[in-house]
């Protein structure tokens, strides 16, 4: 599934960035790589997610969140 | 190599407080530019430490060194072109391993680094316990804990720092990539190093490394250098990275990020704690409200009402400070001259230099302000949730949720509006919305607005009407942020990624110092274009000046000395004075009173009374309405002046009366008029006259004639001038927004539809001098501020054609 899926509150696993080499290096930079742990803080069903990921909190545009394949715990 | 100075540069990632510390060390020790050819901000300071000066170069804020954004690029080329002795890494305690990311990039870089372990009480009350000496030695790098915005640790950091510069450095820690990757690198850092493709100030492991990235900036640097056999070697790189995704199953730019975040976590896991209380922190309370789906929108709303207020507001009364402060000074000026006489210089300096200047001055209230108040919301952390909350509505016009604010201020100044999209990281998006912003009516078009809707629309269609023309506004910068967007700034739209970082107090010397950044530079950059630019204007719209003027005016010229002298001579013979020759110089003031006996004295000290009253009269009610009681209660106090008078002297009063109320009113008066005859001649005779006349084949198809043409090149110097120009054009005296002659001559000679044709053309033709001149400041380049220019121009010449011609068919 894609993360722009998960709801409010639940815990997912990185499994791919399926998108261009610019937003996956982007999101690796930022430590968005496979296997990494995401918990949904907020998706509201339309525009961007807010994700806490390794300690932090970081916004996703909903394009963005799409094409990040997550599974769940 | 000794240098007579220790060079420090301060890296970090974005929110990690990095300009906190740097203000912190250097305080007002600063100088603000840019980096060479960009628009990235470039800040150098200095201090003072054991007695050694410390040259401190704020790096712009990164997440990581791989040269993706023009950030990274600047930043990675700094370390590696101009060597500093040290790096400070500012990290964000609280957010370690994302921060860490950058540190262990800049390891790699084979720098001296010093971690700065900045926020220390954030992350103390978030629960994470770090181990500093743990880390340290994990990391082999100096830690110092240090709280930016308290100033608590920087001495220890900077003492650090310069003792790590000063000692011999002997390589930072290598990263265990693993025996795949390890022996990749090796294999093509040997194949660089037998070649000799080795680019000066760079490292044959690192370089290899990059090639593997797939690094765009190595890779175009090193075809430069040597393009023989690149290809040979990009073949050989790519068999490498094809055996690599094959055997590991990823992209090798992936893999060493993933790497570098396994060393991360691996020392993470042992010199840090969380403990289980870490979860719910004051920020997420704050969020859930702020970020909220249904209150969000609305508190946003308020906040940004808010900043408008305390922008244009607050602002309004040092903005008339700085008004009449550039009026005294103009008349201050104008006085060092004896009065009436003409001077070119007086002219230069009191219309040229302290108007143009003074105009532009006067907007420096708005900026210190509105940088204010952002400045509280940048560094308190609200703006990255304003753009969360804007992003889902700007999405829709391919923009995202960092352009809204500067289109929001875009209604009050452009100025600020342009100087705002600072925040918006990505060039693309910034470019974008520096170019449409002027689109957004600003406040110095309201006075054209305010002249030409009431005198060509029916009150109940006024309100309407302002309503459209901002609409239209509005629309044009949708529709042509998108064009935009899809044909010049396309290419891979920036996706919106962003960290949202923990709240926290903005501090007041942060504040202060960003808003003062913000003038300073203001008045600086733009001060010194918009001087040249108001000589220019000065200078076009002045000369040549006519020799002189022709028949019809020196005509006009006796008929009015003729009508005033014929009245005054009437009040002599009913006088019985035998002179009126000699009343004549005296009323001018160009003979002494002196001259004359009996009854004619008596008629003067009466003039001069009801003058006084008169005068008196007209300062009282200058402001009233004349409906109020309080107009009621100054025309009966002035009637009642006028009675004791009569009293006093009756033949006389009823002669002076006549005098003041008729003769030299109606000689005043056509005084004036010729004055605007003769300006209105003597603009038409000027270079900006001329060119008007050229454009007027231009301006004709679209309703437009010289009378309007003249006058819309003035609004490139400020759009409210174009109100002040067309009153010199109609030549009906001071014309303000509330002229009610200027208004019946338009009416008399246009049609509605020319009348919106002109607000249309105003509201989207160019933008004015000073915005042109911040948006190559903003912009640092030519480019930008002349594709706007002649862009907006263009766009506003052709739909304000179409609009003219195919109204005219329906009218």
């Amino acid at each position: 599934m894609s993360l722009s899926d998960v709801p409010t509150g639940e815990k997912v696993r990185l499994v791919d960035v399926m998108a261009g080499r610019g937003l996956k290096m982007r999101l690796a930079a930022m430590g968005l790589l496979p296997g990494i742990e995401i918990t949904m803080a907020q998706n509201g069903g339309a525009g961007p997610v807010v994700i806490y990921v390794r300690n932090g909190k970081m916004i996703l545009g909903r394009g963005a969140a799409r094409k990040v394949k997550v599974k769940i715990f | 190599m000794e240098r007579s100075e220790i060079v420090i540069a301060l890296a970090g990632n974005p929110n990690a407080g990095k300009t906190t510390l740097f203000n912190q060390i250097t305080g007002a020790r600063q100088h603000v530019g840019n980096y060479p050819g960009v628009t990235v901000e470039k800040k150098e300071g200095y201090t003072t430490v054991n007695g050694k000066t410390v040259k401190i170069i704020d790096l712009p804020g990164t997440y990581s060194l791989s040269a993706t954004s023009l950030e990274e690029k600047i930043a990675r080329d700094f370390i590696i072109h101009e060597k500093p002795d040290v790096v400070v890494d500012v990290v964000d305690a609280s957010n370690l391993e994302r921060n860490l990311y950058l540190a262990v990039q800049l390891f790699e870089l084979d720098v001296p680094v010093v971690i700065a372990l900045n926020m220390t009480d954030v992350a103390r009350n978030r629960g994470i316990r770090i181990d500093v000496k743990k880390l340290s030695e994990l990391l082999r790098v100096p830690i110092v804990p240090t709280v930016g915005t308290k100033g608590k640790g920087v001495d220890v950091l900077l003492k650090t720092a310069v003792e790590r510069a000063e000692k011999p450095f002997s390589g930072g820690i290598k990263i265990p990539y693993g025996n795949d990757l390890e022996a990749a690198i090796q294999r093509i850092s040997h194949l660089l190093k037998s070649r000799g493709w080795i680019l000066p100030g760079y490292d044959a492991y690192w370089l290899a490394m990059k090639f593997l990235e797939g690094d765009e900036d190595v890779l175009k640097k090193m075809k430069a250098s040597f393009s023989e056999g690149f290809d040979a070697l990009e073949k050989e790189v790519d068999a490498e990275k094809r055996h690599l995704q094959e055997l590991l199953g990823d992209d090798p730019a992936i893999l060493f990020a993933d790497r570098r975040y396994g060393f991360i976590s691996g020392a993470c896991a042992e010199a840090v704690r969380l403990s289980p209380e870490a979860r719910h922190t004051i920020s997420d309370k704050i969020d859930a409200v702020v970020t909220n789906r249904v209150l969000g929108l609305p508190i946003f709303l308020l906040l940004m009402y808010l900043v408008f207020q305390l922008t244009f507001t607050v602002g309004a009364p040092p903005m008339d400070w700085i008004d009449a402060g550039f009026g005294w000074l103009g008349e201050f000026v104008s006085g060092l001259w004896p009065p009436g006489s003409e001077s070119a210089l007086k002219s230069l300096l009191v219309d040229g230099i302290i108007a143009g200047v003074g105009g532009v001055v006067i907007f420096l209230p708005n900026i210190l302000l509105l940088f204010l108040a952002i400045a509280v919301l940048e560094d308190s952390g609200y703006m990255a949730r304003a753009a969360f909350i804007m992003d889902r509505l700007m999405h829709k016009i391919g923009l995202h949720g960092k352009s809204f604010i500067p289109l929001l201020l875009g209604f009050g100044c452009t100025i600020p509006a342009v100087m705002a999209t600072r925040t918006i990281e990505n060039e693309r998006d910034r470019l974008t919305t520096i170019l449409v912003s002027p689109l957004m009516s600003c406040g110095a078009r309201l006075p054209i607005y305010a002249l030409i809707i009431p005198a060509f629309f029916a009150p109940k269609w006024q309100g309407p009407m302002l309503w459209t023309i901002y609409t239209i506004g509005i629309v044009m910068a949708i529709l042509l942020a998108k064009l935009l967007r899809a044909k010049v700034f396309r290419g891979e739209t920036a996706p919106f990624v962003m960290e949202l970082p923990p709240y926290h107090m903005p501090t007041l010397k942060g504040v202060l110092i960003h808003m003062w950044e913000r003038g300073y530079l203001f008045l600086k950059k733009a001060g010194t274009v918009i001087l040249g630019v108001s000589v220019l204007l000065w200078a076009i719209t002045s000369y040549p000046k006519p020799e002189s003027f022709p028949e019809r005016i020196r005509t006009q010229e006796a008929a009015v000395e003729e009508a005033y002298k014929k009245s005054v001579t009437d009040i002599a013979d009913a006088l019985r004075v035998p002179n009126p020759e000699k009343l004549v110089e005296i009323l001018k003031e160009e003979a002494s009173p002196d001259a004359l006996g009996g009854k004619g004295r008596l008629f003067l000290e009466t003039v001069a009374e009801i003058r006084k009253i008169t005068s008196g009269f007209t300062a009282r009610t200058e402001v009233l309405d004349e409906d109020s009681p309080a107009y009621a209660e100054a025309v009966k106090n002035r009637n009642e002046s006028f009675e004791t008078l009569r009293k006093k002297a009756p033949g006389a009063f009823e002669l002076a009366r006549q005098y003041v109320e008729s003769a030299e009113a109606d000689y005043q008066k056509g005084l004036a008029e010729l004055d605007n005859l003769r300006a209105a001649y003597a603009f038409d005779y000027s270079i900006a006259g001329r060119i008007g006349n050229l454009l007027e084949p231009i301006m004709r198809p679209l309703g437009f004639n010289k009378k309007l043409a003249t006058p819309m090149i003035g609004a490139i110097a400020a759009k409210e001038v174009f109100v002040a120009q067309l009153g010199i054009v109609y030549a009906v005296g001071e014309a303000d927004e509330e002229s009610g002659t200027l208004r019946e001559k338009l009416q008399k000679e246009y049609s509605p539809l020319t009348a919106f044709c002109i607000m249309l053309f105003l509201l989207i033709s160019m933008p004015c001098i000073a915005t042109f001149a911040v948006v190559k400041r903003e912009t640092n380049s030519w480019k930008w501020p002349l594709v706007q220019a002649f862009g907006l121009t263009g766009l506003a010449y052709v739909l304000t054609l179409i609009v003219y011609q195919v109204g005219k068919l329906w009218i």
